[in-house]
């Protein structure tokens, strides 16, 4: 059963496809990457499936549910939620309350009454444990490494309990004892029978957590199946390496 | 001390107006110059209510916050677009409409010759006509506009007007809707700034266009800044510094030809020094 399904998706800048007439379909329950050099889409692809960047043509089927469009707003009731390329975190804010935002309510009025309980620090206490930032829940966000910030981000998409994760680049330039928490993380949701969607370009990780592979090339499908075969194709490798 | 009573009343009027914007700039990042014009519909309600209507000070106030909040309902739902600067210039272009309407429109607000004999609140035949008696009821009024403030802060609300000033979009992603919640924090902190028009206009007994200018909204954005942004105590240092500074500097000794521009020389010194040296206020937690 496909989570999430791709139609015609087009997006432009200035003219240029940054998608260009996409289709394919997620499955549910598994881990899907998404590979390609830079400038494929696989980022552009990430934003219109989270709201970001509306679509100029084609739809999005999220449990069979078409959309013409999505605003980021929505995504969260969709069962949708991302990390960024760029970690994007409540910079002046403490590690503890950049969990609980994601915690707590979402309506104006109902947030503007409610006050955060033991059930939400309990919650909270429980994921930063799982990524190691427990003892730093009171640190502002601004003084962390780039690995934590990493992490955090993690925590924040763990404590959402989506039901599809799409994670953009969540091991780049980190080192390789965050890269072995960042797995676990991913591994986890997995376990959890989550949706996973990775953009990844460290090609031993993605032959280690991914069941399905897209390879992106100039915002269209260059090619796509299990990674240790779609990895291997010659078409692949040029369109990584230029040759 | 009745100077003293004076310059303390007014550190509480500002404390007030401050506390409100800091919902604002320093919870929700949103840098808005139009708090001066909410300042001022507050004054003007309360004052032609109380003099050409001859209404008593309590209903006129709950009407000037019920006007003010529904004048930033309207202008917020086309702020609420703008983000960074481009909100601030359309903030300032509220606050410049708001000033030629308390100039032009003559018939209601006598235009540049101001409303004189705004009498003081009046409850149970009590009237706050001496100054003591004015300072306590603003006081009272400061801690109860403080309390709400602190309630708004530390709701999830407030953590969530925090998260859409660290960065909106990664807000949106978690499912909030920062529109209006950035459209209701406006609502509530013009309606706050109206109890601070309504004071102001009562305290002073006469208003006129020029209170309200855009040099007032500047000098209330200086006092939450000097202060300190997201947190309430800065708000109400700040104001309290931003009235004493400028009177305190009266006693320095300055020759008496050159005071009055020495003591505006000195109070400027001391801004840019702290934005040099500490950009965040005195006891704030959040940097512009």
């Amino acid at each position: 059963m496909n989570a999430l399904e791709v139609k015609n998706l087009v997006k432009r800048f200035d003219g240029v496809h940054a998608v260009d007439h996409l289709s394919l379909a997620i499955e549910q329950g598994r881990v899907t990457a998404f590979v390609g050099p830079n400038g494929s889409g696989k980022t552009t692809l990430m934003h219109l499936l989270s709201g970001v960047f509306a679509f100029d043509g084609g739809q999005v089927s999220i449990d069979n549910v078409a959309l013409s469009n999505i605003a980021p707003n929505d995504i969260a009731t969709l069962g949708i939620t991302r990390t960024f390329q760029s970690v994007r975190l409540f910079n002046q804010m403490s590690v503890l309350d950049n969990i609980l935002v994601v915690l707590t309510e979402r309506g104006v009025w109902a947030s503007l009454f409610e006050r955060h309980t033991q059930f939400h620090l309990e919650k909270a206490k429980e994921v930063l444990e799982f990524v190691g930032l427990w003892d730093k829940r009171a640190e502002n966000v601004d003084g962390l490494s780039y690995g934590q910030r990493k992490l955090l981000e993690i925590a924040r998409v763990l404590t959402m309990n989506s039901q599809i994760i799409l994670l953009d680049e969540p091991f780049a330039g980190l080192f390789p004892e965050v890269v072995k928490k960042v797995r676990g993380a991913v591994l986890h949701l997995r376990e959890q029978g989550k949706t996973v969607v990775l953009i990844e370009h460290n090609m031993q990780l993605i032959r280690e957590l991914a069941d399905h592979v897209y390879v992106l090339d100039s915002g269209k499908l260059l090619a796509e199946g299990k990674p240790e075969h779609v990895l291997s194709e010659r078409k692949v490798i040029e369109a990584y390496l230029g040759e | 001390m009745p100077y003293l009573e004076h310059i303390l009343t007014l550190a509480g009027i500002y404390a007030i107006l401050g506390m409100s914007l800091n919902l604002l700039v320093g919870y929700t990042g949103l840098l808005s110059v139009s708090h001066a014009a909410f300042n001022g519909v507050g004054a003007y309600v309360v004052a032609i209510l109380l003099t050409q209507a001859g209404w008593s000070f309590f209903p006129a106030v709950l009407v000037a916050i019920l006007l003010s909040m529904a004048v930033a309902l309207l202008i917020g739902l086309v702020l609420g677009k703008f983000r960074d600067d481009y909100y601030a210039l359309a903030s300032l272009g509220f606050g410049v409409i708001a000033v030629a309407v308390f100039r032009n429109w003559s018939s209601l607000t006598r235009g540049p010759l101001g409303i004189p004999g705004i009498p003081r609140p009046e409850i149970f035949g009590f009237t706050f006509s001496s100054n003591l008696s004015f300072l306590i009821f603003t006081v009272v009024a400061t801690v109860l506009v403080y309390l709400l403030c602190r309630f708004i802060i530390r709701s999830s609300f407030g953590r969530v007007l925090q998260a859409i000033r660290d960065d909106e979009l990664a807000t949106q992603v978690f499912g909030y809707n920062s529109y209006y919640f950035k459209l209701t924090i406006f609502v509530i902190s013009a309606g706050l700034a109206a109890i601070a028009g309504g004071l102001l206009a009562s305290y002073l007994t006469y208003i006129d266009p020029g209170t309200f200018v855009l040099l007032d909204a500047i000098f209330i954005i200086a006092a939450i800044i000097l202060g300190g942004l997201a947190n309430l105590n800065g708000s109400v240092l700040g104001a309290i510094i931003l009235i004493l500074l400028p009177e305190a500097l009266r006693f320095v000794g300055f020759p008496s030809e050159v005071a009055a521009q020495m003591r505006q020389f000195v109070f400027g010194l001391m801004l840019v020094l702290l934005m040099l040296y500490r950009p965040q206020g005195l006891v704030g937690k959040y940097k512009l």
